[in-house]
């Protein structure tokens, strides 16, 4: 074991792209592969079935990258990045159905009004901080929400909108071609992390990073943390309505759920689930999540459930339930989430922020 | 003119609603910076505790209707009371990670009333002049609403009492302006942490009997849909506010009905903008301070 450590202390700046590389090499081959896991998957890797909800395990990834983005690097918590996701899935399935406009142009259309719209809401949420920020973006995600539900003729109500194929390109439309949409949804994941990476080490990411640490301190220095905010806002939204694209492409359609505040909650839930500050945490936490949310459901349905007495029936049937649960007593015990457990595993300590707690206490 | 009343006093009603949830907010959030996901949560188990108690008894009798109230502000009480307790209490300071427990509590509650009440939702039973209306100005106002004002006129000024001439309240008010002050003066400010808990709970109880009675059903997602405009209400107000959550409250409603009868149930939308417009003349709301 001391040996491990040791080989993972002295390459530590190669190693996790080894590993990284060697895990996105194999969920490229994953559909040509006929790998079954009982219990987590519903097939065989190369079904539709499996590929449908491991393309969904990673859109989940990217969209709570994006909100790694605001949350862990920057320090905003939103309550509504959710509504960038539907400007995305809505707004990409209105151009469809409305103009005749191909698949392409219809996403940088999509993309520009989502970017359009982070920039307004985003400069005046950012006229606030901490708590006040969540709330108003909350705010503006309703009324996201009370758009979508009140329009139907647009948006299809309560209905949901559905995708309309005609300008879609043949390869990506079929439950045959489950396959390609599970390839986009990798290659968006690549992109959406490479983008995540590019901004934190970019100049404006470590200013980011030094005002979600001390704003008043960058402020003194002279520079212009608002700026770094919003632009950090607006790319985590852009990321995020092109995962909605790539959801209404999977799902053929999108419910008004994704515009709700439920939905940007789930994010949290999953970023916190995966360490907040870890990018890799926020995937793996994306992918737990969906996979939990999924089997959580089927076994809800599951007779071994249904014969057990109401009080264990009733909390056991509500997959929120237990997710809820779960999350509340890894913010109690486990503030690392995932990636804290993983960190302290690999390092033999308790994870950074414990430490900087201890730090806190003695200073 | 008749509609002009109408809308007025309905929407005096809704405010009283939003009053409720928003004072313990705005309370809570005043003394120890914590943002209360969970405070729906509270109002729509009070909710259920007065359903349920109407349900045993004769729902359409007065006597049951003060006991559900009663109940309603117990029960959301004592969950409020027990949520600081075991839950906020260990992460003192870490105000982020309070917000997290709050989300993850409501989540959980939320799924918890689906699984036992189902999720769709249940008529309540009244007394039978709630059903009846009474004529002010030449408009005939649905009696609910008179209760509603009652309830958060007595509740604002039982908790302004509370604040001025208790001893707690004084601790409370100190622990407002300055915590480390109050602490450092041996005063234990962690009890009335407990007890703000409590009176928020109470009153989002109490609100959750009303609000059940107001749209005559409850259902698992009452306090949730709430929720929301009571967390507008409150950055409006300035958070930490109580007077400002009072004066915000009633604007906040009021607009809505105006909007939703006159501009064609653009309500909600109105009452965002508004948001919007306030943060942008005065982020710190109407009557918060600097920050």
């Amino acid at each position: 074991m001391n040996r491990v450590r040791a080989f993972i202390t002295a390459n530590r700046s190669w190693l996790p792209w080894a590993v990284g590389g060697a895990f996105l090499a194999f969920a490229a081959i994953l559909p040509l592969l006929a790998i079954e896991i009982p219990g987590v998957f519903p097939g065989a890797s190369y079904t539709p079935g499996t590929l449908q909800l491991l393309a969904l395990c990673l859109l989940f990834a990217s969209l709570a990258l994006s909100y790694h983005l605001l949350f862990g690097t920057v320090g905003l918590l939103s309550f509504g990045h959710a509504l960038y996701f539907a400007v995305g899935a809505y707004g990409l399935g209105i151009i469809l159905e409305n103009t005749e406009l191909e698949l392409l142009p219809a996403v940088g259309l999509a993309l520009a009004a989502a970017i359009v719209a982070a920039s307004l809401i985003g400069a005046v949420s950012l006229r606030v901080t901490g708590i006040s920020f969540a709330m108003v973006t909350l705010a503006f995600a309703q009324a996201g929400n009370v758009i979508v539900r009140r329009n139907p003729a647009i948006t299809g109500g309560e209905e949901g909108i559905r995708l309309d194929i005609e300008h879609v390109p043949d390869f990506l439309v079929g439950v045959l071609n489950t396959r390609n949409l599970y390839w986009l949804t990798l290659v968006l994941l690549v992109i959406v992390y490479l983008a995540v990476l590019w901004f934190e080490k970019s100049r404006g990411g470590r200013v980011a990073a030094a005002t979600r640490e001390n704003e008043l301190r960058v402020r003194v220095i002279g520079l212009r943390p608002i700026v770094i905010k919003l632009a950090a806002f607006v790319l985590a939204s852009a990321l995020a309505a092109l995962v909605g694209m790539a959801y209404l492409l999977l799902q053929s359609g999108a419910t008004p759920r994704a515009t709700s505040a439920d939905f940007t909650l789930t994010l949290l839930v999953i970023v916190v689930l995966g360490g907040v500050g870890s990018r890799w945490g926020a995937i793996v936490g994306g992918v737990v999540y969906t996979l939990l949310d999924q089997r959580l459901t089927s076994l809800a349905g599951s007779d071994a459930i249904a014969g057990l007495p109401d009080i264990l029936r009733i909390p056991l049937s509500e997959p929120l339930f237990i997710l809820g649960t779960l999350f509340i007593l890894v913010v109690l015990f486990l503030p690392g989430g995932i990636a804290g457990i993983a960190r302290s595993a690999v390092t033999g300590r308790g994870s950074l922020r414990k430490d900087r707690d201890e730090l806190e206490e003695v200073s | 003119m008749s509609t002009v009343v109408l809308l007025l006093i309905t929407g005096l009603g809704l405010g009283a609603l939003y009053f409720l949830i928003a004072s313990g907010l705005s309370l809570i959030y005043g003394l120890m910076g914590v943002l209360n996901f969970a405070h729906g949560s509270f109002l729509t188990l009070g909710a259920f505790a007065g359903f349920e108690l109407a349900r045993r008894l004769d729902g359409a009798s007065w006597g049951t209707f003060f006991l559900t109230v009663i109940l309603g502000a117990l029960v959301g009480a004592a969950v409020a009371a027990l949520t600081e307790l075991l839950l906020i209490r260990r992460l003192y300071n870490r105000h982020i990670e309070q917000v997290l427990v709050t989300v993850g509590l409501a989540l959980a509650s939320v799924a918890l009333f689906e699984g036992i009440w189902g999720t769709d939702p249940i008529y309540v039973s009244a007394p039978e002049w709630f059903s009846q209306t009474t004529e002010i100005l030449g408009a005939r106002i649905p009696n609910d609403r008179f209760i509603l004002i009652a309830a958060a006129v007595i509740v604002l000024l039982g908790i302004v009492f509370f604040l001025r001439y208790t001893r707690f309240g004084l601790v409370i008010r100190a622990g407002v302006e300055n915590r480390s002050m109050v602490t450092a003066l041996g005063i234990d400010v962690r009890k009335a942490f407990t007890v703000v808990f409590a009176i928020g709970g109470a009153a989002a109880g109490l609100g959750g009997v009303l609000a059940s009675h107001y749209f005559g059903y409850v259902s698992p997602h009452l306090g949730g849909s709430l929720l929301i405009f009571a967390f507008i209400v409150t950055v409006i107000g300035g958070l930490g506010s109580l007077a400002g959550a009072a004066i915000a409250s009633v604007i906040v409603a009021v607009l809505q009905q105006f909007a939703n009868f006159y501009l064609g149930g653009t309500g909600d939308l109105v009452v965002v903008l508004l948001l919007a417009g306030v943060l942008l003349v005065r982020p710190s709301g109407l009557l918060g301070r600097k920050a």
